[in-house]
């Protein structure tokens, strides 16, 4: 598959090559594409799909709501930013990791200060706050595409806000590993407790469960993974929305299981997506169109066929 | 054991809605709150419950309290008895699942109110009735000893609101101690020992159930021209409430 051919044989032998000493690889270019080029890449795009997926599901059971992704809670746009900003002052790749991560995180700070002293911050002032927050830090992102010098810095802009894993290295894998994969354990590890806070606040409260508390836990665990996964693959759209219902469908509304399904099927179609966008056509494609208009249609047909077994009355 | 005194609360900027409420409803016990719509029985359930907070006076419970809603939709189509076990919460960590111990005490809290075969089925697709017996199945899952139950038998067709009561009964009988509010005047007659009755003035009036009941207190109540009739049942006479039709 894609620009540089190995047969999956091939690309077998090179995996079991590198964890076996001794073991015989042929061909050394084959090798470098495989563990050099594609290799990270696919690890990040389970990295990035399954991070987003997870959050969606979370999310989605935190606001009672089957419409919210990842970007509700105001981060992904933060984080926009940040980065959009890096590559307005034209700071790097690493000034564009860092302040897509730290103003992912400042847009939950801001979300958080918001959202202060409202009576332990009611979910529909957290949802209210998030879109707020995310509304703002878009219109700096406007702000600094009008900004931008149209023959350089604007498109380098346009193309990392449209999603795309065509930089992925080793050091984008370790950047990525540590929050997305800290905030997909801790999400993990809640996910029973995510069907209480599911029930809504005061169903949760008169159970013996703290719902403001608990719902931060939620989001500052989502903020790290979206935070992680902007940083380093740009704005990828749907993932969050799409696989936790599809994963719903599969396993059901229990987050027990929902949640690790969701990591894991939207690791495998960030990898789909990512194959498909560096080979249908002979220039790569931003993932994150794809995501949208595969995700889109496969998303309604799924719901018109299974509207009424996973949903109440939605 | 539950025990309020001198309860009032108001919401931020408003009248209040109650005030120097006191009741006691030791274990086996149960009391009813009647009260025309809006007049705070579901705040005074709430604010027993712990969810809100009293302006004045002070609400004692002795262990947990079992809060049992008013049935109403969920997001998620949860099957009954992950309903049940998340009564299981509070001897749950933050980070830990059910255990088997959990799912059991679930399944005999199911059992216990006979709907263990309801177990597998999802929770929206339950019938009204069936789902406030999920909730009360809950409840019960908790280990608390006090039950709050807010208009149980609203929206159930006769049989299952005969279901409901007679439940009540008897796990009052078993000890526990219930705090319910209701619509039906016959409700309380049959389940409660005492009332409380809020009526919007301020001040609640609470007193055992065979006197408040009466025509002459539930006219004033509810501004309608009420009649107490007796009726032989068994051995004993009961009395009905009934209301005359213009």
């Amino acid at each position: 598959m894609g620009r540089y051919g190995v047969p999956p044989g091939h690309v077998v032998d090179i995996l079991i090559g590198r964890l076996l000493p001794g073991h015989h690889v042929a061909d050394q270019t084959q090798q470098n594409v495989v563990l050099l080029v594609r290799l990270p890449r696919v690890l990040l795009a389970i990295l990035v799909g399954g991070g987003l997926a997870i959050t969606g599901a979370a999310l989605q059971a935190t606001f009672r709501n089957p419409l919210v992704s990842p970007e509700i809670i105001g981060v992904s746009s933060g984080a926009s930013f940040g980065g959009a900003l890096a590559l307005l002052l034209g700071l790097g790749w690493a000034a564009l990791v860092t302040g897509a991560f730290l103003f992912g995180l400042g847009a939950l700070c801001i979300l958080f200060l918001l959202t202060l002293g409202r009576g332990g911050a009611p979910m529909l002032m957290v949802v209210l706050g998030g879109v707020v927050t995310g509304s703002f830090f878009s219109a700096l992102v406007a702000l600094v595409t009008y900004l931008a010098d149209p023959y350089t810095t604007l498109p380098a802009i346009v193309f990392w806000l449209l999603g795309s894993l065509s930089a992925a290295s080793y050091t984008q894998v370790l950047v990525a590993v540590g929050p997305i994969m800290a905030g997909a354990v801790v999400l993990v590890l809640l996910r029973w407790r995510v069907n209480v806070l599911s029930l809504g606040d005061d169903d949760a409260k008169a159970l013996g469960v703290h719902p403001a508390r608990l719902r931060w836990a939620v989001l500052v665990a989502s903020a790290l993974v979206v935070a992680g996964a902007v940083a380093v693959s740009g704005v990828v759209t749907w993932v969050g929305l799409v696989i936790p219902h599809l994963a719903r469908m599969w396993v059901g509304p229990d987050h027990r299981t929902l949640l690790p399904v969701s990591f894991l099927l939207g690791g495998a179609y960030v990898v789909l997506i990512d194959t498909l966008a560096r080979s249908m056509t002979a220039s790569e494609i931003p993932l994150g169109v794809l995501t949208a208009m595969i995700g889109a249609p496969v998303f309604f047909a799924l719901l018109r066929r299974n509207r009424d077994r996973i949903w109440d009355g939605a | 054991m539950l025990e309020l005194d001198g309860v009032g609360f108001h919401y931020p900027r408003a009248d209040w809605v109650f005030r120097n409420v006191s009741l006691e409803v030791p274990p086996g016990c149960v009391t009813a709150v009647m009260g025309p719509n809006g007049r705070g029985k579901s705040t005074l359930l709430r604010c027993a419950a712990g969810l809100l907070s009293p302006q004045e006076g002070t609400v004692r419970v002795h262990g947990p309290v079992g809060f049992v809603p008013q049935a109403h939709g969920t997001a998620f189509a949860y099957r009954a008895i992950d309903m049940v076990v998340m009564g299981r919460v509070r001897q749950i960590g933050w980070f830990s699942t059910p255990g088997s111990d959990d799912w059991v005490a679930a399944h005999d809290a199911m059992e216990r109110i006979g709907i263990a075969h309801l177990r597998d089925r999802r929770f929206p697709q339950l019938s009204g009735g069936e789902q406030q017996l999920v909730l009360v199945a809950r409840a019960l899952a908790s280990e608390s000893a006090v039950l709050l139950l807010d208009e149980p038998t609203t929206g159930l067709d006769l049989h299952n609101q005969v279901r409901i009561l007679s439940l009540l009964r008897k796990l009052a009988a078993d000890g526990l101690a219930l705090l319910v509010s209701t619509h039906h005047p016959d409700h309380a007659l049959y389940l409660a020992t005492s009332v409380v009755l809020l009526d919007g003035s301020g001040t609640a009036v609470s007193g055992p159930a065979n006197r408040l009941l009466d025509d002459r207190t539930l006219s004033d109540l509810y501004g309608i021209d009420v009649a107490a009739v007796t009726y032989p049942d068994g051995n004993t006479m009961r009395r009905a409430i009934v209301t005359r039709y213009e």
